[in-house]
């Protein structure tokens, strides 16, 4: 299946491990990826509110490249998917916007039609792929491992231009997915919460509080790691770990997986294929459980 | 029809939401709230009852000493919020069976908040914030006053419907991830009414109101999460009114923060590459002067150097960077 391919900034960036362990998996779950090399960032939803008119001829020009490619469009990025979904929505409901970002677009040869899909990996797999696909792919149950989802924000609220109200599963897929692989599912209150980045740099010790207590919670449930589809959460959630420890004074040593490393864990990928030795919080503890070593 | 309803009831001693001590850790809000103890009780009502009606049933028929506020039972008064299933809504809107997860409906106080007695928890801290953010008009009186009512054109109205129809139930506050780790947060309510009045024409006091909104626990404090407008039982979209005051204050010229350096620093990058410049992201945002806070930073970029996780030195740009250049010419404002 052809799909238009938006990686996102991070995952060409801090989280090369993304692009690769995306890239990996694209052959067996039988994804073309045409990959979006000119269309830029999202503005992450900073551009939005700062200069909404700006945003959206930039996501506009995103959305049109996808459509001349007569593909879906998939992010592999919570917060790429929240804004590109946001920008849709309303150039697809406000005809003022549509024509606006459309005559600036023009200028560089581009027209928006209205008729990209915007859809992350996760929604693909259930939606898109099949399940029983992704099934059939699975070489290496993940049995023994306790997972605990970690959505991000973006992909979760606001529920109507993410098209949640059409499809409420889309809440459900992450606890699906992981039992699917032979893991279990733990079920925490963080897994819908903010994982505190978009503060990052605002309100530093705040954000890393905020972030910490969601992987405490989900340790004391007994959560060997967190898997995300939000590479920005990543950053947060591993990245920024060890000073998050040290803002609550408490040891949290949880690995963080992104979500495609889970998937090629299980299509019987090696830990270092999908770069799981270049994580800051070491995810050999997680991966013994389930006989393999990095 | 039968339903299962488990209410966590309290000792009266609770405590406020963020008592984070300075150097103090910052304990998850669930973990600091009085330990809570769940009663399960069965009543039986008719398939369309909310979950209000279920606590009046108990009240009146089986457990006086259930504690509980509400009054018009309409989603009008806004007494009756509270976690229903680890959210806050309000218990006169909430469908049982829309609610009834695992065979039972879970109702508490919500434990970002001091608890007064069972369902019902002390709204200060909600009220301190509403009032801080001074929701009243302050208008300069004329000389000579005006011969009749003062006008507003109704467009200028209909702008502010959104805000206007909160009911200060305080269920955005209650899920406010900000709130959670940081009692200072105004949050979404008091924002959201904030711009109402900020939005006012016949408000006198915009540019003072943006520079208090502007400082330390203001709009720079919300973290973005969406939880308010996904939990506003009104529509009111507390977090959509604080990127509207964000931008307002920042065209107002109240730049001197982090929040508008990482929007600039944001801006410039895609603009000169089309993508994200993580590398410099953070250090524009912080401010290259404010060498405490950058020291601050360093220990995590050492981690994810020595991990590899760090983006590559020299930022590429994307292929067809013309575009967005043009594109930022023709729309981008002060980005250009």
């Amino acid at each position: 299946m052809k799909v238009a391919f938006y990686p996102g900034c991070v995952s060409k960036g801090a989280c090369p491990e993304l692009y690769v362990s995306a890239t990996a998996i694209a052959e067996p779950l039988g994804l073309e990826l045409h990959e979006l090399t000119q269309a830029p960032c999202t503005g992450a939803g900073v551009l939005s509110e700062q200069n909404p008119e700006l945003a959206d001829a930039l996501n506009g020009l995103t959305l049109a490249m996808a459509e001349a490619q007569d593909a879906d469009l998939m992010t592999i990025c919570s917060t790429c998917q929240g804004v590109l979904s946001n920008h849709n929505y309303h150039l697809q409901q406000d005809p003022g916007r549509m024509d606006r970002a459309n005559a600036t677009i023009a200028d560089q040869g581009f027209r928006y039609g209205g008729t990209t899909k915007v859809k992350h990996l996760l929604w693909m797999l259930f939606e898109d792929i099949g399940i029983d696909r992704v099934a059939a792919r699975i070489k290496r149950k993940l049995t023994g491992l306790k997972i605990a989802p970690f959505y991000g924000c973006y992909i979760l609220r606001p529920v109507e231009s993410l098209g949640l109200r059409e499809r409420p599963e889309r809440k459900t897929y992450l606890e699906r997915l992981i039992a699917l692989l032979g893991a279990e599912p733990v079920e925490y209150r963080g897994s819908t919460k903010c994982c505190g980045f978009p503060m990052l740099t605002f309100n530093r010790d705040k954000a890393l509080a905020m972030g910490g207590n969601h992987i405490i919670e989900a340790k004391e449930k007994g959560a060997d790691l967190l898997v995300t589809p939000c590479p920005l959460c990543h950053l947060n959630l591993d990245g920024q770990q060890p000073d998050a420890a040290r803002v609550l004074k408490q040891e949290i040593d949880v690995p963080i997986f992104h979500l495609p490393q889970l998937l090629g864990l299980a299509f019987g990928l090696e830990p270092e294929q999908l770069r799981l030795n270049h994580h800051v919080v070491s995810t050999k503890g997680a991966l013994e459980k389930i006989e393999l070593k990095v | 029809m039968q339903f299962t309803i488990e209410v966590g009831r309290y000792n009266p001693e609770g405590r406020y939401a963020d008592n984070a001590i300075p150097g103090e850790p910052f304990p998850a809000p669930w973990n600091r709230s009085p330990v809570r103890r769940y009663q399960t009780y069965t009543v039986d009502l008719p398939e369309h009852a909310v979950v209000l009606d279920a606590l009046i049933e108990i009240r009146e028929y089986q457990d006086q000493s259930l504690a509980v506020r509400c009054a018009c039972r309409s989603a009008i008064c806004g007494s009756c919020a509270m976690w229903i299933n680890g959210h806050a809504n309000l218990a006169c809107k909430s469908k049982l069976q829309a609610f009834t997860k695992d065979g039972k409906t879970r109702v508490e106080s919500p434990p970002s908040m001091p608890v007064i007695r069972d369902l019902v928890c002390d709204m200060a801290p909600f009220w301190e914030k509403h009032l801080a953010v001074k929701p009243w008009l302050q208008n300069k009186q004329p000389i000579p006053p005006p011969d009749e009512e003062y006008r507003v054109p109704n467009a200028a109205m209909e702008e502010l419907i959104q805000e206007v129809s909160c009911i200060s139930c305080g269920a955005c506050l209650m899920d406010c991830e900000s709130f959670a780790v940081n009692s200072e947060f105004l949050g979404p309510q008091a924002l959201a009414q904030a711009y109402r009045y900020t939005g006012d024409p016949r408000d006198a006091e915009t540019k003072e109101r943006l520079g208090q909104y502007s400082e330390s626990g203001g709009i720079w404090d919300c973290t973005h999460c969406y939880e308010c407008v996904a939990q506003c039982p009104k529509g009111v979209a507390p977090l959509d009114q604080i990127l509207k005051l964000r931008k307002l204050a920042v065209d107002a010229g109240f730049t001197n923060n982090a929040g508008t350096r990482h929007a600039d620093a944001f801006a410039e990058s895609v603009r000169d590459s089309g993508r994200l410049n993580e590398l410099t992201l953070m250090p524009k945002s912080i401010g290259y002067f404010n060498v405490i806070e950058q020291l601050k930073v360093l220990p995590s970029a050492f981690n994810m150097l020595r991990a590899g996780k760090l983006p590559p030195l020299i930022h590429h740009k994307i292929p067809g960077l013309k575009r967005i250049k043009a594109i930022f010419e023709r729309v981008g404002g002060r980005f250009k």
